[in-house]
């Protein structure tokens, strides 16, 4: 890569710009109710933080380049111009205090869609050398290994095994033609491996043919956390090549938030092209075998369950419902928390935040949000459906002394399929 | 005497023309550079169109979520009391509907004259308590500039100058009012270059925000 230089990164600003971004900006009248809508803000009462001033990089390109007056502006050498200074001041502002929950978002009274700006304004950050250590060492891995994390077939090859020993079942690999590819996330195979053997077993349960993928096993895209669309398509590239390979017609991205949303909304326009597959996540794919009387469960889980819904799969993909309808499933007691589906609040940690260590504070701050809705209704477990959601929430809980255990909901599913066997039995 | 009569038709006649060919021109370039940029093709599959939920945006974000109403009561009532006072001074006053039937032959029903000096003494006093808040709350403080005090001014003083005028306060008449309808065009000559746009672009940032997220199945 030729060198990062201010002059590549307000090129990447200005390409950004668009008709949305220009009437969003031409909107903003600084009422700061975005702040209100901010974790970040809320919990370090930081007005620094305030989503729309995190924007005013892109804002001065916009309004030096794009529009008249400031185009007037310039001609009396009165434009404000974008700096290298402020770039790096810009730094934290756009990376370690925001998740891209996309709260502000819905709440802006004139409409503005933040996050959508925010991150367009990252590719620029990235293009003059003003990214998070951090989400660099993640995208470089992601490119070089195919995990952000530096994670290889061979790991997961041994958790293939682990579950295979565990269940006697046949965990497929590189099968073509099946109903499903699936996706999975390097977080869920260290952190949450049960993850795999769940699927294992819903899918033996509900009669899905399924396949990973030696050539591409890893859901998410470190390049559209740091925002870099190079990095970005080129790991999506590597999904469609395997997907293709294999011939599916459908792609499962796992518990992760961001991954979804990054194959299935962002990806698609990344290359360039429609898919000649479809996406879901994980849940949805769950929530279609439930309506379809594929999964048969016994037994309910009796204790208070309250769910955390990722700002990436509710807010910003629209699955809200499913999740409701799978914890009906097998739950007796399961409480909402008080602001919840689209208006829920982030857990910190998602958006890049996770792997900036150096936002390791602020993530906690952030957390203080979720934490303070999960007291308001005091459940016993937690259940979520994204692995950097629950690895918050279980260190955040952990950090305020609260023992309240997170569980992944297809985990929760598996645990409650009624036996083979038994059902043969009928 | 004379002078000031003359203030008055100089600023109904010449000066009116220049401000509404400023506004014009103006907020014609605005939108012309607006949709000009266009945007990117969207690939991905769509969950439902983007009319529908666009327009619902444009009507709904006139309303904050119950969350929010209870975080920023304050900045979400007194915004919306001067918001609606300010559109009933203008449109439901007597002389204001009147010149409005002249320019552009629409004409409906005013509201009492009492009513709309009522409203406009509630809307000056909530501009003043913007005003406060804008100096005071800290993020306010934080992200405003001084075009945001430029414009407040400005509202302001029409507000005001139209309230001395109606009341006769300020003496000759015909100054008080051609003051009146010279902070209105002031009004309409800044309007396309500062964030009063937000008049004409909120609806399309919204339609933009509800089409965007109804896409991919939330209503925004």
């Amino acid at each position: 890569m030729s060198e990062l230089t201010l002059e590549r990164g307000l090129a990447a600003f200005r390409a950004e710009i668009d008709a949305p971004t220009a009437a969003f900006f031409s909107s903003c009248v600084h009422c700061g109710i975005c702040a209100q809508s901010c974790p970040f803000y809320l919990e370090t009462g930081d007005p620094k933080y305030t989503p729309i001033l995190k924007l005013e990089p892109l804002r001065l390109v916009w309004e030096n380049e794009f529009t008249l007056w400031g185009k007037l502006k310039g001609l009396f050498g009165l434009q404000q111009k974008v700096t290298d200074e402020m770039l790096a001041e810009w730094e934290e502002l756009l990376y370690d205090s925001c998740s891209m929950c996309g709260r502000c978002s819905l709440v802006c009274p004139v409409g503005n869609d933040l996050a959508y700006m925010i991150r367009k304004s990252r590719e620029g950050m990235v293009q003059s050398g003003h990214a998070p250590e951090g989400l660099i060492a993640a995208s470089v891995r992601a490119i070089q290994t195919g995990s952000p994390m530096g994670l290889q077939w061979k790991t997961l090859a041994v958790q293939i095994k682990h579950v295979e020993d565990s269940t006697g079942m046949e965990v497929p690999v590189d099968k073509a033609g099946v109903d499903y590819l699936v996706l999975l996330s390097s977080m869920e195979i260290i952190n949450f491996p049960e993850y795999l053997e769940a699927i294992a077993k819903i899918f033996d349960h509900a009669g899905v043919t399924w396949t990973l993928s030696t050539q591409c096993f890893e859901a998410t895209n470190a390049g559209i956390q740091i925002g870099n669309k190079d990095i970005a398509a080129q790991l999506v590239e590597r999904v469609v090549a395997a997907a293709e390979k294999l011939k599916v017609a459908n792609v499962i991205s796992p518990e992760c938030g961001h991954a979804y949303t990054a194959i299935r909304w962002e990806g698609p326009n990344l290359i360039g092209r429609p898919y000649p597959f479809r996406v879901f996540h994980i849940i949805e794919v769950l929530d279609e075998l439930r309506a379809a009387g594929r999964i048969q469960t016994e037994g309910m889980e009796s204790d208070r369950l309250s769910m955390h819904d990722p700002c990436n799969l509710a807010r910003k993909s629209g699955v809200i419902q499913q999740q409701r309808n799978l914890m009906n499933l097998v739950a007796d007691n399961f409480v909402e928390l008080k602001e919840h589906g689209k208006f829920q609040w982030c857990c910190g940690a998602g958006g890049g935040v996770s792997s900036n260590e150096r936002a390791e504070p602020l993530k906690l701050a952030a957390f203080k949000r979720k934490k303070a809705q999960i007291e308001e209704v005091a459940p016993e477990r937690m259940v979520t459906m994204c692995a950097t959601c629950r690895t918050q929430l279980e260190e955040g809980l952990e950090e305020f002394n609260m023992e309240i255990p997170v569980v992944g909901l297809t985990e929760m599913i598996a645990d409650h399929l009624v036996e083979k066997e038994a059902r043969e039995h009928e | 005497m004379s002078g000031s009569m003359e203030f008055l038709l100089w600023t109904k006649g010449p000066m009116f023309d220049i401000a509404l060919a400023i506004f014009a021109i103006g907020l014609f370039a605005r939108l012309a550079e607006i949709f000009l940029l266009g945007r990117k093709p969207n690939y991905a599959e769509p969950r439902a169109g983007e009319w529908l939920p666009g327009l619902r945006t444009v009507f709904t974000r006139t309303i904050a979520d119950p969350g929010t109403f209870q975080r920023a009561s304050f900045n979400v009532v007194v915004g919306w009391v001067w918001h609606i006072g300010f559109l009933i001074a203008l449109l439901l006053f007597v002389p204001h509907a009147e010149l409005i039937k002249g320019l552009f032959g629409i004409a409906w029903p005013a509201l009492p004259n009492p009513v709309v000096d009522l409203v406009t003494a509630i809307t000056l006093i909530a501009l003043v308590a913007t005003l406060v808040h804008r100096l005071t709350h800290p993020v306010k403080q934080r992200i405003s500039t001084i075009e945001d005090y430029l414009v407040w001014t400005v509202v302001f003083l029409v507000v005001l100058t139209g309230y001395l005028a109606y009341h006769r306060l300020v003496n000759p008449y015909p100054v008080a009012l051609g003051m009146h309808i010279l902070m209105a065009e002031i009004l309409l000559i800044i309007l396309p270059f500062t964030k009063l746009t937000h008049i004409f672009t909120t609806f399309i940032a919204r339609w933009y925000n509800g089409a965007a997220f109804g896409r991919k199945g939330v209503q925004s």
